[in-house]
């Protein structure tokens, strides 16, 4: 098989790609970042933060989701994908109740770094400060909706991994939001444990662990040392 | 057993306790007490062993089913652009004053609720609301005067007049499809005689393509479906009319449901499948006994079933399966999502429904007009069929008529026609603009009156409303833009966010506190959406409000404030509850326009 039969090619450069692999997972293993939220090595394509919008052979589309082939042209690093993405962060931060400086997951927080990443200097928009609940009934975690994106990690996660199946997208449109798997809906009546892959996924600060707070300083955080381009690149997606 | 677990019983026993029936189930269960209630929800949800959060995401997912009480008379208002111009507001808030309701909330002895919804598809004969999923027709101030009457009795609906619930065809133009119904098997008859690899060819041959906009070549659809490996095929009719203005397959379902049937036969005929669904829109409800009574007649007549026309290993049958009030259904893997009881949220495509569909098999999903369309070309050949229309777009269009114009109805004619003649033979004198394609397609302003209805030039799937000169545009823009936000199914991003921004924002200009801020904002999102939406739906949910723009330009600067920008927060509103308590509301109590 000639190089050409397995690459691509992503803002001009090439880029080797595996039988299946999606654009994002090849540019990931060559070491190019393409800026992405609710994509995880871990789980099969999603496709629904829009973050890795690329432009494959002129026409757009997620980088997570469409599969590398022989040949394609990617763009990835133009001025109108950094715009779009830019417009889609704005939109995530005026969506939900996004304080960062009170937030323990700044410094480690995905929407947080991203914003920074691309350089969103205001959320723009008219902020829709939706009210949405806290749960606060398990004894290890809370759950903190005013920080979700939707991007359904926790979902996968439960339900694939973890086999528990304890949260649920519903709703439509703006009314979208996470719902738990319990008489109650709290998260206190289900079986959600530290040790379940859903209790890791979480990219923003919806679902944080009680009695840790602050233990790392911020400045000191993940985010805090490097660009998510880099830490990312680098593995360490905790 | 406890008195919700007996009434549930027959209908969990009807669908087989399958959870991938759970939307029919739902809506057969909200019928019991017109709501789904906690005592439902953990029965179903225990019967059918599914987690309650299932149901949930269900019931909150699609409009017409309902987690709290709505009454026992649950009105809906249609509320397309049509039915506004046609007076809908002012009639529903006749309604609400004689009621002494609130718009979406229930009435005190929890009698009846008022709402609005997506357009219904009586757009030739509205303002139209739905009274407990059926449809009340040609609205006037009287009309809701004697609605009321009855609803204060509690007359049940089966003693409401009938001429109430009368739904016309206005069939004012037709031909191949609206002309007299075909003889019932004609078109299997004829497609069993040239065998499935001969009809096939003969699609191939008539060049017909997808009426549901998007003219994909049906041959080349079906060809993917028979050749896609799986152990079962599916064939799906897509009758889940949401795009508002259209309403050409409530016709076709009501007034020529076996010439649908027929050719959905024929696909199966094609594809091998044995089994097929009609995704009838919830808002058609009811359409369903009498398009039951069809597939029962159909079925004794052995044009449905086992062995069908005598043909050996041609076995085929339909379902009815109903939506609940979820436009994003019509795009087709949202259909299938909610065929399988799932919210319509679209899937990832590729794999498209040809090879991977309902459950994972091949399926092949196609518009009530393309099926009848197969028919048409089984019964009169390829040959004479491709006589009509143009080289690239052969066969009819219907186009379902709307707006501001004398007669409203159905027009069936060759592709290639002109805007302009279409606006002749329906009595538009007077037309600033013509919206074709629904919410989601073009706006088109009279030198563009020279354009053809065709694939090549102008594709729909049916819309045409019409708005006279008078009309302001910021109007139609402004509903189409709160229909898409109400729409949006909520996966992705940009349609999720994007289409409330966009809601909001004209919401602005129309109250005269926009800026050119807001107008630039506007086109950006309108790139924005069209980029990087997930489906079709936040792709084309700002199509129409872009050409507006363009074409109504100084409509919208009109609007404008000349100002660089006001801010999204009013001080003066903020300052009602305020006059409210001290019991003020002069000009003195307000802030005035130099703050």
């Amino acid at each position: 098989m000639s190089d050409s039969d397995s690459s691509f090619t992503l803002d001009g450069r090439i880029i080797a790609f595996a039988p299946g692999q999606t654009i994002l997972a090849a540019a990931t293993a060559a070491g190019v970042y393409i800026p992405h939220l609710c994509a995880h090595p871990d789980f099969p394509p999603h496709g629904s933060c829009k973050l890795c919008t690329v432009t494959v052979n002129g026409r757009d589309g997620s980088a997570c989701t469409i599969q590398a082939a022989p040949g394609q042209e990617v763009r990835s690093d133009t001025p109108e994908l950094h715009e779009i993405r830019r417009v889609l962060l704005q939109m995530l931060f005026v969506e939900g109740n996004h304080f960062c400086p009170g937030c323990e997951k700044s410094g480690r927080c995905k929407l947080q770094a991203l914003a920074y990443e691309i350089e969103m200097l205001s959320p723009h928009f008219v902020q829709f400060f939706p009210h949405r609940e806290i749960d606060a009934s398990h004894p290890e975690f809370f759950l903190d909706f005013n920080r979700c994106i939707m991007c359904e990690l926790c979902v996968r996660a439960s339900r694939d991994v973890d086999g528990k199946n304890i949260f649920a997208l519903a709703g439509r449109g703006r009314e979208s939001h996470i719902i738990v798997n319990s008489p109650s809906g709290k998260l206190g009546d289900t079986d959600f444990a530290a040790t379940d892959k859903a209790a890791e996924v979480c990219p923003v600060g919806a679902i944080l662990r009680k009695e840790i707070g602050f233990a790392t300083p911020i400045g000191a955080r993940l985010y805090d040392h490097a660009p998510i381009s880099r830490v990312d690149l680098a593995g360490q997606e905790k | 057993m406890t008195e919700i677990e007996s009434a549930l019983d027959p209908i969990l026993a009807k669908y087989h306790r399958d959870p991938t029936a759970l939307l029919q189930i739902l809506r057969d269960a909200q019928d019991l007490s017109g709501w789904i209630s906690p005592e439902i929800r953990a029965a179903a949800a225990s019967a059918l062993a599914i987690a309650p959060t299932r149901i949930d995401s269900l019931t909150r997912f699609y409009a017409h089913l309902y987690d709290a009480p709505r009454g026992k008379y649950r009105i809906l208002f249609s509320d397309n652009i049509t039915d506004r111009m046609a007076g809908s507001v002012a009639l529903m808030e006749l309604m609400l004053k004689k009621l002494k309701l609130e718009r979406g909330k229930l009435s005190a002895d929890g009698l009846v609720s008022i709402d609005f919804t997506s357009c219904t598809g009586m757009c030739d004969q509205g303002p139209a609301l739905l009274v407990n999923n059926l449809p009340a027709t040609r609205l006037t101030a009287r009309r809701i005067d004697e609605i009321c009457g009855l609803i204060r009795a509690g007359a049940p609906l089966d003693q409401w007049p009938a001429e109430f619930f009368q739904v016309e065809d206005h069939i004012r133009r037709a031909d191949l499809l609206l002309g007299a119904p075909k003889k019932r098997g004609e078109a299997i008859r004829a497609a069993l005689a040239l065998g499935a690899q001969g009809f096939l060819d003969e699609l191939e041959k008539s060049n017909l393509r997808g009426r549901g906009g998007a003219g994909f070549p049906t041959a080349l659809k079906w060809r993917s479906c028979r050749d896609a490996p799986g152990e079962k095929r599916f064939v799906v009719c897509n009758a889940d009319e949401g795009e508002p203005g259209t309403f050409k397959d409530r016709v076709l379902l009501q007034s020529f449901a076996a010439t649908l049937f027929e050719g959905m036969a024929l696909a199966a005929l094609v594809t091998g499948a044995q089994k097929g669904f009609l995704y009838l829109r919830g808002e058609y409800s009811f359409l369903r006994a009498p398009l039951e009574a069809t597939l029962a007649e159909m079925r004794r007549e052995n044009l449905l079933g086992a062995t069908i026309g005598g043909a050996k290993n041609f076995d085929f049958d339909i379902d009815i399966h109903m939506g609940a009030g979820a436009y994003v259904c019509g795009e087709e893997t949202a259909l299938i999502e909610s065929l399988e009881g799932k919210p319509g949220r679209p899937r990832i495509r590729p794999p498209f429904p040809v090879t991977h569909g309902y459950l994972g098999f091949p399926t092949l999903v196609n518009n009530v007009e393309t099926f009848c369309n197969a028919a048409a070309i089984a019964t009169i050949g390829a040959a004479a069929y491709a006589s009509r229309g143009t080289k690239q777009s052969t066969g009819t269009k219907i186009l379902s008529v709307s707006g501001d114009c004398q007669r409203p109805g159905l027009y069936e004619y060759p592709f290639g026609v002109t805007i302009a003649q279409v606006l002749e033979d329906c009595g538009a004198p007077d037309v600033g603009a013509v919206q074709v394609g629904g919410a989601a397609g073009n706006c088109l302003i009279p030198e563009e009156f020279g354009r053809r209805i065709a694939f090549e030039d102008q594709p729909t799937a049916g819309a045409f409303m019409v708005f006279a000169n008078r009309r302001d545009p910021i109007e139609a823009a402004r509903n189409f833009a709160h229909f898409f936000a109400h729409e949006s199914c909520g996966f992705c991003t940009p349609c999720r966010v994007g289409t409330s921004l966009v809601a909001g924002m004209i919401d602005k200009i129309a109250a005269g506190h926009g800026a050119q801020y807001e107008f630039l904002d506007l086109k950006r999102l309108h790139d924005i959406l069209r980029a990087s939406s997930h489906c079709g739906l936040g792709q084309a949910a700002m199509l129409a409000l872009g050409d507006m723009m363009q074409k109504f330009k100084p409509a919208f600067e009109r609007r404008l404030i000349t100002r660089d920008f006001e801010p999204d927060f009013d001080l003066d509103a903020a300052l009602a509850r305020a006059r409210e308590l001290a019991g003020r509301d002069d000009a003195a109590a307000h802030l005035g326009e130099d703050i």
